[in-house]
């Protein structure tokens, strides 16, 4: 794969390549952050000096549907020694799907020194780089976030009914299966959380794995991903886009290429995701 | 209701007297490296659907071979290889229900996939773990349909 910055991408310092967290494993300024969906994948061995952030334990609100406060965030970065001069690199399982959801999260609370690196933890292990099991710990540090903002990247069911009457462009990064309803109509599949199959009428279905190289898990080109997203589906840089998916962790990936590979400024993600939708009285659902 | 399968009742008594979360973690993490995938002579790939664990996003395939006895013993093929909760799963499943009696085997409910993980898992990881205890189960009750 070219260079990053080759990559035409719109916020190319986002993304890092394994090259350069290598070099800076050892960087007090950078927190190598792993976010997995699979939970035993940190603790089998994990880049060195890298903290583990869960998305289950460590961003969800402990009691509602809804991601941790401030303090709640502020008790987290104390947790890994993040201030708000480090820089935290992501990374994860699943060609990053975890690990830019957790990106996302972080960036609720502001907190832009962020990066992702790109092929996630597969390229990295398949590169024979090095893991360790030793869990580092490091000073608490000090940290004072913002309250969370729900209204720049994240966006609720109201609005989401306002964005299909006004007929605006959604994206559905779900399989084909989910987003026909096929899937919650073949018995041998549990159920997907949702009452209803099908989709948020308008929505195109861009399954999130599109927009990375199947065989290292690195994200394409950007004009490929305007092929994709733009040429294809039809979308433009300045239409304001929903991205969807089941609670709202595949559409963070989307989200992010949009964001910040393509450079689209209004892109929010609906985390309420089909499993609200589906279960909701009396909303419009397309087949 | 059948009872739980002997050995599966065993394993469970032992994850269950893990004392907290990593130790319990690091458990599962000895079981995935148990994991052996199916010999070459029970099944290849490319593998048929039929065995392919529903929703299950590391790929994962099970394989049912009859036993004398009547019994099944159960392969396994995890394709993802950071698939390491469901390669924990196989190696455990495999041990816990091969050989044991069909009708134990049928009645397993996919709720132990909890008791062996917690809580803490994602909707989609939930759904294929799941998925391969159904599917297992399901196996046991066709050999026993093909019995009657």
């Amino acid at each position: 794969m070219s260079d990053i910055a080759d990559r035409g991408y719109a916020n190319p310092e986002v993304l890092v390549s394994t090259d350069w967290v290598a070099a800076h494993l050892d960087d007090p300024a950078i927190r190598i952050v792993e976010s997995n969906e699979d939970p035993l994948l940190y603790s089998s061995g994990h880049m060195p000096g890298a903290v583990e952030v869960d998305w289950t334990r460590d961003l969800n609100h402990p009691l509602r549907r809804d991601y941790l406060e401030r303090d709640g965030f502020e008790t987290l970065m104390r947790r890994i020694g993040v201030t708000s001069d480090t820089t935290v690199v992501f990374y994860g399982d699943k060609t990053n799907w975890w690990a830019t959801y957790a990106f996302w999260v972080f960036q609720l609370f502001g907190h832009d020194r962020a990066k992702v690196m790109d092929g996630g933890r597969l390229k990295w292990e398949r590169e024979g780089r090095p893991l360790t099991t030793d869990v580092p710990t490091y000073p608490a540090a000090a940290y004072r976030a913002p309250d969370r903002d729900d209204t720049r990247i994240r966006v609720f069911r109201d609005e989401v009914l306002a964005h299909v009457r006004a007929n605006l462009p959604l994206v559905d990064v779900r399989s084909p299966e989910e987003f026909s309803g096929e899937r919650l109509h073949m018995p041998a599949y549990p159920n997907e959380g949702a009452l209803r199959g099908g989709h948020i009428p308008g929505a195109a279905n861009v399954p999130w794995a599109r927009a990375v190289n199947a065989e290292d898990g690195t994200f394409k080109l950007a004009a490929q991903l305007r092929a994709i997203y733009q040429d294809e589906v039809g979308l433009r840089r300045d239409d304001d886009v929903i991205a969807y998916c089941r609670i709202g962790e595949r559409s963070s990936h989307t989200w992010f290429v949009l964001t910040h590979l393509l450079g689209f400024p209004r892109v929010r993600n609906y985390d309420g995701s089909w499993t609200e939708w589906g279960n909701l009285v009396n909303v419009p659902i397309e087949k | 209701m059948a009872a739980l399968p002997n050995k599966l009742a065993k394993l469970l008594r032992l994850i269950g007297r893990t004392q907290d979360r990593q130790e319990r973690i690091q458990l599962l993490i000895d079981f995935s490296r148990r994991y052996r995938p199916v010999p070459p002579d029970v099944a290849s790939p490319p593998y048929a659907e039929q065995f392919k664990v529903p929703a299950c996003e590391s790929q994962a395939y099970v394989f049912p071979e009859p036993n004398d006895d009547g019994t099944l013993t159960f392969h396994f093929a995890v394709e993802n290889p950071q698939g390491i909760s469901a390669m924990a799963l196989a190696a455990i499943l495999g041990d816990a229900l091969s050989g044991a009696p069909l009708e134990q085997v049928a009645a397993v409910s996919p709720d132990v996939v909890y008791e062996i993980f917690g809580r803490e898992l994602s909707m989609g990881k939930s759904m294929g773990l799941t998925g391969m205890v159904a599917l297992m189960a399901g196996f046991a009750r066709s050999r026993l349909a093909q019995e009657d």
